[in-house]
């Protein structure tokens, strides 16, 4: 068994390169708006209560624009995610077919999950005009909950590729008395899914939030700005803190469960006690370590709160089941910088909470508003890093100690699933590309429209031809209930 | 036994996809042909306001079937994606451009920018089902076993061709009959009888295409062949055909109330009468249900965690296909969140 697997890690195959990309690139994609659909729709629903227990029209604008984004980033998330299952398929065969039995089920919970997610968010989006108001509002509170189903499914799944458990192995290596409740329970699932959860309401927060700390620096400083950015912000800083626990968490759980992961996180060789932090850094291929800020003992310390405790070097495993120094190197920036931003933004919420505190009202420091500004994109990178720690970080097993990632890349030549990873490229740029353009024309539209409505807009560019003003019919129910159509067209309007 | 159960949960499965999802890209099948952006203006709004709500949902079901597969039937999946790496590729390919293309359609509102969206949305509707039906009409061939390597022979034969055209025509007859009952619903009278004729024309097609099958699949995929024209595969084969012929009727003399189960019926059964020819094979003549199936203790959780679905999935599906078919399910206006036109805006 240990010959196959290392004369398997030698010959490595010229298609597990391209496959890593493609896999490393469609996922990267798709976390992007992973946040979004795990917890817009609570931010939505907590502006949208606000609505209607204060009958505050203003909320309910806010409310009724971010489920438009909603309906438009939800329908990107589930594409590229069908991408994801087939890639299962077509990238990785062989985990699937000797695992897929044994691990296969998170997936069967994350897709009724999804199923109710996608029920949910189809009556919420298109429920705004014709149903009751508080009918709708509580059709649609089951949903967060949904969402965090769905990542109950696809985390039990990642972990279980961490920490695999729940089988024994016969003589030929087959996978036998499988035990779901223990794979789908594995040891690093609990420290994964409370940290990913927490990351992606912190994330949707600081990135919606962000959008509207932008308007707050250009000059408009009304209702409408101070709402949107005080809920998610809100909700996003009280969430920092925990996460900050929860990462801590997971990094001693990786500690206790993938020694070898942590000690690429963070670049130990040697298995030793007193061993220093390095803060950035790299390992060289004979593993000194060239720059960074070195803090001695500190690592040690972390990993088990007392100097002299042990901790498991890469040596500890033969080169070829481990991280190779390069990819070391990736996952210990990773993690830095998944642990720098974090702090930084421990930071912002202590500020912001700081700044409540004394003036019960949003800080006028325009400092303020330019980091949390960017406190959204942050956490966005935030995200790929520790995707990156966690997947990198597990090289070269895809199961962790159980499968190579070569034994499990589908044949099909390099060339092919090169050629396919261009093509992928360009599509997802595209739709990517596009997806943003439309939900900035959104934006923009709203801002002229409230521009408008206050009376604030600038005289017309004389090159305009096109009136400014609210589009559509101007009483919908009417048009609505007059003949169930669109009421900005009519039947005779339309599509293209 | 469990296996079974399972296999038929994952045809069962598979009809519900090409009935929901089926539907769906029969309306991006006609918002392909609808011509010009004058002439198609109609038909495209109607697509759109019928599918925007749950296209979606309808997605699902095959995000269903392909975790069936892997958690019921890991060695039959990892065989399938090894010999029909390229079409499932393009399918997936085809999956991301149609979702994107018309979710990005609809708050476009520049002709020019719509006329691209709307392409794609169109083209990989077409695309998308004939690469699906190709990756059935492979398996049911018999050109797939385990360890077959991808080739272009095991998707480019007779049978998968012709599965790939009849996916099409099957796609185009549920989304004409359901476009014309949604168009008496919008209450555009018009687009009933323009549906109309278009889901006769595409029940012509099916039935063309079933008629050349005949022959040729007799022996390019022999063991589906017989099971197909005896026993259980015949009887549900003509139960199939009887809702078909149904529809149509029913079509004829405009009684749109059950054209949609009718034609639901069609091709839901068509599919199970293909898990009857197949049986006991998961992949003909190779490997079995019973050969292929996952640990019997992960088929236990499988059937339960199928069977919860079927408890919260079940009355959530009805409430939103009640809600939409009572057209309480409408898109957000401009006016409903306060949006402004701007330079250039031509629709
Ligand atoms: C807003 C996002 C965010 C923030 C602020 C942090 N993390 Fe994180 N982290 C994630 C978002 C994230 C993630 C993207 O959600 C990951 C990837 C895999 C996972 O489950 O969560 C993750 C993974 C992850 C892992 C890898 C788990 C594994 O390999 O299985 C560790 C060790 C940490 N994190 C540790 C931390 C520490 C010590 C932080 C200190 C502040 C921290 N994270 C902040
Ligand atoms: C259930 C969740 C996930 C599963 C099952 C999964 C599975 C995989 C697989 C099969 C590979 C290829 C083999 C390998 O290189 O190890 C991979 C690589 C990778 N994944 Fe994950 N992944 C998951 C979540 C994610 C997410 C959400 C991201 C991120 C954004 C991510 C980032 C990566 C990266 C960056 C690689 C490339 C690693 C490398 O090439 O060294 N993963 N993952
Ligand atoms: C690598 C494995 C992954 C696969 C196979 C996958 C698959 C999918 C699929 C098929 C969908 C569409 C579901 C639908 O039709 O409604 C989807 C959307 C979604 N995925 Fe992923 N996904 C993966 C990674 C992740 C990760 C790591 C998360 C984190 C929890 C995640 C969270 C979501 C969520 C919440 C949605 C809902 C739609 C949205 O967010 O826009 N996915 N995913």
């Amino acid at each position: 068994m240990l010959s196959t697997a290392v004369h398997l890690a030698n010959s490595t195959p010229s298609q597990l390169l391209p496959s890593r990309e493609m896999m490393a690139f469609t996922l990267a994609s798709h976390i992007l708006l992973v946040p979004f659909g795990v917890a817009l729709p609570f931010i939505t629903l907590v502006m949208h209560y606000r609505a209607l227990r204060r009958n505050d029209p203003v909320a309910l604008k806010l409310a009724r624009r971010w489920s438009a984004v909603m309906a438009v980033q939800f329908a990107i998330g589930v594409v590229t995610g069908t991408v994801l299952s087939f890639e299962f398929g077509l990238l990785w065969p062989g985990m699937m077919g000797r695992w897929g039995d044994v691990f296969g089920l998170g997936f069967g919970v994350e897709a009724w999950a999804f199923f109710l997610e996608a029920v949910m968010i189809a009556v919420y989006l298109y429920g705004w005009r014709r149903l009751k108001p508080w009918t709708h509002f509580w059709l649609a509170v089951p949903l967060p909950l949904a969402a965090v189903m769905g990542a109950f499914g696809i985390i039990a799944a990642n972990a279980w590729m961490n920490t695999p458990r729940g089988f024994t192995l016969d003589a030929q290596g087959v996978p036998v008395d499988v035990d779901v409740r223990k794979a789908v329970f594995t040891p690093m699932f609990g420290p994964e899914y409370w940290h990913f959860v927490v990351a992606m309401f912190m994330t949707a927060g600081y990135v919606v939030a962000g959008v509207y700390a932008v308007g707050w620096l250009r000059g408009r400083r009304d209702r409408y700005h101070k709402l949107g950015f005080t809920v998610p912000f809100t909700i996003a800083a009280i969430l920092t803190p925990v996460q900050f626990f929860l990462g801590d968490n997971a990094a001693r759980a990786v500690f206790h469960k993938q020694p070898v992961k942590f000690a690429a996180m963070e670049i130990v060789w040697k298995t030793d006690t007193h061993v220093p932090e390095y803060v950035f850094g790299r390992l060289n291929a004979d593993g000194t370590i060239a720059g960074g800020i070195k803090i001695p003992q500190l690592d040690s310390i972390l990993a088990g709160f007392r100097p002299d405790t042990k901790v498991t070097g890469l040596t500890s495993v033969p080169a070829a089941d481990r991280p190779t120094p390069t990819e070391a190197t990736i996952v210990h920036f990773a993690f830095d910088i998944m642990a720098t931003i974090g702090s930084v933004l421990i930071l912002l919420a202590l500020w912001y909470a700081w700044i409540w505190w004394r003036h019960r009202d949003l800080p006028l420091n325009r400092l303020f508003f330019r980091v949390a500004a960017i406190a959204g994109a942050a956490c966005l990178v935030t995200v790929e890093c520790g995707w990156v720690t966690t997947e990198v970080g597990r090289q070269p097993w895809i199961v962790y100690n159980n499968m190579r990632v070569s034994e499990a890349v589908t044949h099909t030549q390099a060339a092919g699933i090169w050629a396919t990873l261009g093509v992928v490229i360009a599509v997802y740029v595209a739709v990517f590309g596009s997806f943003l353009a439309v939900v900035l024309k959104m934006r923009t539209r709203w801002r002229i429209a409230d521009e408008a409505a206050a009376g604030t807009l600038a005289p017309v560019d004389p090159e305009v031809d096109t009136p400014y003003g609210p589009r559509g019919a101007p009483d919908p129910a009417a048009v609505g209930a007059a003949t169930g159509s669109r009421s900005e067209s009519g039947p005779s309007g339309g599509a293209r | 036994m469990m296996a079974d159960t399972i296999a038929w949960v994952l045809i069962v499965v598979i009809a519900a996809y090409a009935c929901g999802g089926g539907t769906d890209y029969g309306a991006g099948f006609w918002d392909l042909l609808a011509g010009g952006a004058d002439r198609g203006k109609r038909p495209r709004w109607l697509i759109d306001r019928a599918m925007a709500p749950v296209w979606e949902v309808n997605n699902v079901w095959l995000i269903f079937v392909l975790i069936l597969m892997w958690t019921g039937f890991p060695t039959m999946f990892q065989a399938v994606f090894t010999a029909l790496w390229l079409p499932l590729l393009l399918a997936a390919v085809g999956t991301v451009l149609r979702g994107a293309g018309f979710a990005l359609r609809k708050p476009s509102r520049r002709i020019a920018r719509r006329r691209i969206f709307g392409a794609v949305f169109a083209i990989a509707s077409l695309l998308t089902p004939y690469f699906l039906g190709s990756v059935l009409g492979g398996v049911a061939s018999g050109r797939v076993a385990v360890g077959t390597p991808a080739s272009a022979h095991v998707w480019s034969n007779p049978t998968s061709i012709l599965a790939g055209l009849l996916a099409i025509a099957a796609t185009a007859f549920l989304g004409a009959v359901f476009l014309s009952t949604d168009a008496r619903r919008f209450g555009a009278e018009d687009l009933v009888d323009y549906f109309r004729l278009r889901a006769v024309l595409a029940f012509g097609a099916v039935v063309v295409l079933a008629v050349i099958a005949l022959p040729v699949t007799h022996h390019d995929a022999r063991y589906v062949w017989h099971g197909l024209t005896r026993g259980l595969g015949l009887l549900f084969v003509v139960l199939a055909a009887f809702f078909g012929v149904a529809t149509v009727l029913l079509l004829m003399v405009r009684a749109h109330r059950w054209t949609r189960y009718t034609s639901v019926a069609t091709v839901a059964l068509a599919v199970v009468a293909w898990g009857f020819a197949q049986r006991p094979y998961l992949l003909p003549t190779t490997l079995t249900v019973a050969q292929g199936a996952g640990a019997p203790h992960a088929l236990r959780w499988l059937g339960l965690v199928a069977l919860i679905a079927v408890v919260l999935v079940g009355p959530a599906l009805a409430l939103v296909y009640r809600l939409d078919t009572k057209g309480r399910l409408q898109e957000l206006t401009d006016t409903d969140t306060h949006a402004a036109g701007l330079p250039g805006d031509n629709l």
